[in-house]
Formats: C-alpha cells, structure tokens, sequence
C-alpha cells in the first residue's frame, strides 16, 4: 500500500533568507505513529506547518493520502487534523462551541454525538459551556486536540503535545494516542520528551537543522545505536586497573569498587567471554554483575552532537 | 464550494456580535441621539430646510451611512485581525477552504452586524423626526452594497494591520475625514464652487449622495454615478484581497 504520508525534497526558506527545511524526505504508512526528534529549532513545527498548509514550501512536493498538499489541498487537507505547539485558543469562545466549529470549517455537517463523544474523552463534558479563558492550560490543549479530531482526521499532528502537562495527564495523552492509533489514526508527534518517543513511537525520525538525520523503527534504533554498559561490582576495592585487564574498554569507579564495560551490542563479539575469563585469572571477586541498555535520549545525544562536529 | 465552511466562519464571526449584542446596540443608539441633539436641535433650528428636506430628516442617511461605514470597517478588520492576534487564524488556513469562502465568511459576518446596526440608527432617527423613504429598494441596496464594499476595505486593513495602533490609523486618518466631508450633514450646493469640485474627487460623496436619492430623491450626483462608484470601489477591494490571498501576504510564511 502507498505511504498516507509522502514528502519529496520538501524545502522551506523563510523571508529573511533562513533555510529552515534543506530538501526532507519521508515516507509514512497507514496507521502508524511516528515521532518527530529534534533540538530547538530543527524545523519540526516548520515541517509540520507546511505539511498543513500554514507556510508555503520553496519548493519539492508532499501527499497526503494520495492528494498533493498544493494542487490538491482540499482533500489533502481534509485527511489532516492539526494540534499546534502553541495554545491558540479564542479566550472568550466556548468549549463545545469550539469543536463543533472546527468540524464545520472542515466542511462537514454538525454532529453533536461525535463532539459530545470527543469532550467526554478528553474530560471535558462537564466544561463544555465553559469558555477557554477559564480554563486550565492542561485543559486547554484538550480542547486542541479535540478541535483537531472534530473533524475525523485520518492524519493527526501533534506538536509537542505534552509540553507543560503534568505526569498523570501525560499519561493520559499517551493513553489517548494509543487508542487512536488503534481506531487507524496515522499520527506524527514532536517531542522533546525522549521517553514520550521511546513509549509511543513505531518510528523516529531525527532531525537537525532542518535535515532529517535518520528515520528507524524505535526497536531497531535501539538496537542498532544502542550500547549496553557492563557493570562488574567488586568484593575488594582496586587501586587501579590491573595489567592482565589492559586493552580493554575499562573504566574504574571513582571508589575502586566497580568496573564498567561499555560494548556494541550490535558487534558479533562482544568480548565479554574474554572479559569474565580474564577477569577470572586476575582473580578479581565478584560481587555482582548487570548491565544497563543506553536510552533513545543518549543516542538522540550522541547523534545530534557527532552530526555538530 | 465548502458552503459548510462559510457557515461555521459567518456564525463564529456572529457569535462575537451576540455575545456583546448590548454593547452593540447601545453605543450606536446613544450616538445617534446625540448627533440629533447637536445637528438636528442646536443646528437645525438656524437652517431650515436643505433642498426642500428638513434638516433633521435630511442628516439622517449621512448619519446611517457614517455609522454603516465605520462599522463595517472596524468590524470586519477586527474580525481577521483578531485571529492573528491569538493565532487561532492558523486553523483557517490549515482548512480545506478557499479564498473566497473566507472572505464570504469573514465580510458577510461584518457587513451583516453593520447592516444590523444601520436599521438600528434608522429606527432610533425615525423618533426623532419623520422619515420617509422614496425608494426603499434603493436604499436598501445602497445599504447593503456600502457594508460590503467598506467590509471589505476593513478586511484589508485587518491583515495588513500589524498591530492596534495600524489596526485604527486608517479608519481615524482617511475614512473619518472622507465620511465627514462627503456630505454626511451637508448638501454640497452649500459649498462655493471650488469646493463643490473638490469634493467630488471624495469617493464617500458618491454613496451618501446615492443613499440620499434613495430617501428623498434629491442627490449631489447622479445615482447612476454613485453606483458605479460602489461597483468600482467593491471590485477593486476584491482584487486586492485575491492578489493577498494568492501571494499570502501578512497571512501565510
Ligand atoms: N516565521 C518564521 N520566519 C523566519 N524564521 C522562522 C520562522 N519560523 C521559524 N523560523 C526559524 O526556522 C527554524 C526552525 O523553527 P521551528 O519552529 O520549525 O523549530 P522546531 O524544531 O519546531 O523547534 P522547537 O523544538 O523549539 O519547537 C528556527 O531557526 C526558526 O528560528
Ligand atoms: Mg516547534
């Protein structure tokens, strides 16, 4: 099946001269939930706006199920329902009132069950003749994601959609994701939450300086960046690392009481066999033994700073 | 043509409107007195008649269009600015809606209030003195086509404005004066010659002129001529907004 999502070559310099999109390619399947990663200013909301329709592009060509964003933007932008970074929100407007007008904006015919199905979802029933300024911000970025969905979008962005959410509504919103993934929603997020991309996200693509770095399922992402940290602890504190331990990739604990072997875990050797026998003919006594796998925030680290050198 | 589109704009817009419905009424009615107070007493007691008009009757469709107009400019530049200003604009633009279907959503909502407001003024001048109204097709159409027309002028201003100040200049600096010397509570043949040919060059003298006719069938200019001057002056507003919405300027990065 075709990708819902095709960007080709997509570039975006703004008025001033600044190339905030250098030529991005990506393609997105049905129903899955990529996440977008990437330092302040990488061009993650000037992709996502331009996907939507808010900026134009310079040049190169994008789809959305099919329709190009330009030529076509009717029905493109008909399959695209769109949460902003930003909380933009008429303050004097009301809650329900606010979804059932996005939902006639987007050309469909009022349909109260479905609204009323959306504020009940996102906790906001009880608030619906409400207006937005006496709100809580957490709420209102609700009422953003509801006004995105009133619409039955089969594309949802969500810019940072947990920026200043506390723990328990975060969970929430990832709950929420899930559940419309399930219903076959194609969604594509931007986050500085690393975790939030490592939970959620079948893909991630990295992007920095308006490029994209790389784009990998989380799983093999993890695999093929991911180191793990052997951390041997020690009955005897060492003085130093002995000579039979020597061309290793060692480091000794500030206390003398732990070694740490940092590995590939992608290499066909991992020299830990060879480690333990050595270590073993130094004879070192172990305590205990574990090993710790590198987060996505480490390789998204790593990544981002190897690419600034 | 995304008719569901330009319902949902028309009625937000209008929401607005009946959210402050009593603000909205009320200073116009106020003013209105009080322009009576002041043009029709204290003035019209030492002029008679204008052209065979009391004068209290004969201020009454310059007082409506000055309203109409006024109203229409703030109104609809207000209307776009106001969603920039919060960037809530952002989901119009992101919506599968064409130039046109906003505009008829955003100007239709503001000349509305406008023309709303106008049959306010007139009902308040008509306890005031006698009104009677020669065509009232015509001035009903004069109406209609003033709203829209400076409606549109007033969408202009909201996107181009940059900020509140921008957002009054032009309303404060060119239309106040233009309204007030085109002959909202003069007839022009009050004026030595020089200035009779002066203000024709002012394009607001062409609608009171016409809306007038339409009451009292007297005019400073032919009607046919005040017409066209609305069917230009709408055409070339429309022009302007398609030309901003094709580059969008002040609307789209
Ligand atoms: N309207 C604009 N005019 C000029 N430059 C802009 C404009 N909007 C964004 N930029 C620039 O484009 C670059 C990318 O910005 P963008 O908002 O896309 O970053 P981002 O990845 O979303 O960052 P963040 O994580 O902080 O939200 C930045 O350098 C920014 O300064
Ligand atoms: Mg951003």
């Amino acid at each position: 099946m075709a990708p819902i999502l095709q960007v080709k070559d997509l570039r975006k310099t703004y008025e001033g001269g600044f190339e905030a999109l250098k030529g991005i390619n990506l393609d997105i399947e049905e129903g899955e939930i990529l996440a977008l990663l990437g330092p302040n200013g990488a061009g993650k909301t000037t992709l996502i706006s331009t996907l939507c329709g808010i900026t134009q592009p310079t040049s190169g060509t994008a789809t959305v199920a099919g329709f190009d964003i330009r030529t076509d933007y009717r029905r493109a932008r008909e399959q695209i329902g769109l949460v902003p970074q930003e909380i933009h929100l008429e303050p004097f407007s009301y809650v329900g009132a606010n979804l059932h007008f996005s939902r006639g904006l987007f050309g469909k015919p009022r349909n109260d069950a479905l609204v009323d199905g959306l504020l009940k979802r996102f906790s906001l029933y009880d608030k619906r003749r409400n207006r937005v300024r006496e709100l809580s911000g957490g709420m209102k970025r609700r009422v953003l994601i509801g006004k995105a969905l009133a619409h039955e979008p089969k594309v949802l962005f969500l810019d940072e959609p947990t920026a200043g959410v506390d723990v328990a509504l975060r969970k929430d919103m990832w709950d929420a994701v899930a559940e419309l993934k399930k219903e076959g929603v194609t969604i594509i997020l931007t986050t500085h939450y690393i975790e939030e991309a490592e939970a959620m996200a079948d893909r991630v693509a990295v992007i920095r300086k308006g490029e994209i770095l790389m784009v990998e399922q989380t799983s093999e992402l993890m695999q093929r960046l991911g180191r793990k940290v052997l951390t041997i602890e020690l009955r005897e504190p060492l003085a130093g690392i002995p000579p039979a331990l020597g061309g290793l990739d060692l480091e000794l604990a500030p206390d003398g009481l732990s070694l740490s072997y940092s590995y590939d875990t992608r290499a066909e050797r991992t020299g830990i066999a060879g480690l333990m026998a050595r270590v073993q003919e130094a004879g070192i006594v172990l305590k205990d033994i574990s090993t710790t796998e590198s987060t996505l925030e480490e390789i998204f680290v790593d990544l981002v700073s190897e690419g600034a050198q | 043509m995304n008719l569901l589109a330009i319902r949902a704009i028309y009625m937000n817009e209008m929401s607005r409107f009946f959210r402050t419905i009593l603000q909205s009424f009320v200073s116009p009615i106020i003013s209105t007195s009080l322009y009576f107070v002041v043009f029709g007493a204290a003035i019209g007691s030492r002029i008679d008649q204008v052209e065979g008009v009391s004068y209290g009757a004969f201020i009454v469709p310059g007082l409506v269009m000055l309203s109409v107009i006024m109203q229409s400019i703030s109104n609809a530049s207000f209307g776009i600015y106001f969603p920039k200003f919060t960037g809530t604009f952002f989901e119009v633009l992101s919506a599968p809606v064409n130039f046109l279907e906003v505009l008829l959503g955003f100007v239709g909502a503001a000349a509305t209030k406008a023309l709303f407001i106008g049959l306010v003024i007139l009902g308040t001048a008509s306890i005031f003195v006698h009104i009677s109204i020669a065509h009232p097709f015509a001035m009903v159409a004069f109406l209609l086509l003033t709203c829209l027309a400076f409606a549109l002028l007033g969408f202009i201003i909201g996107i181009w404005a940059k900020n509140f100040e921008q957002l009054q200049l032009v309303p404060l600096l060119v239309v106040t004066p233009l309204v007030f010397l085109g002959g909202s509570f003069y007839s022009t043949s009050m004026l030595p010659p020089f200035w009779q040919t002066v203000t024709l060059c002012n394009p607001v003298l062409y609608l009171i002129s016409g809306f007038r006719w339409a009451f009292f069938e007297t005019a400073d200019v032919p009607v046919g001529i005040s017409l066209l001057a609305i069917f230009l002056f709408l055409c070339i507003c429309i022009g302007v907004i398609w030309r901003i919405f094709q580059t969008g300027w002040r609307l789209r990065d």
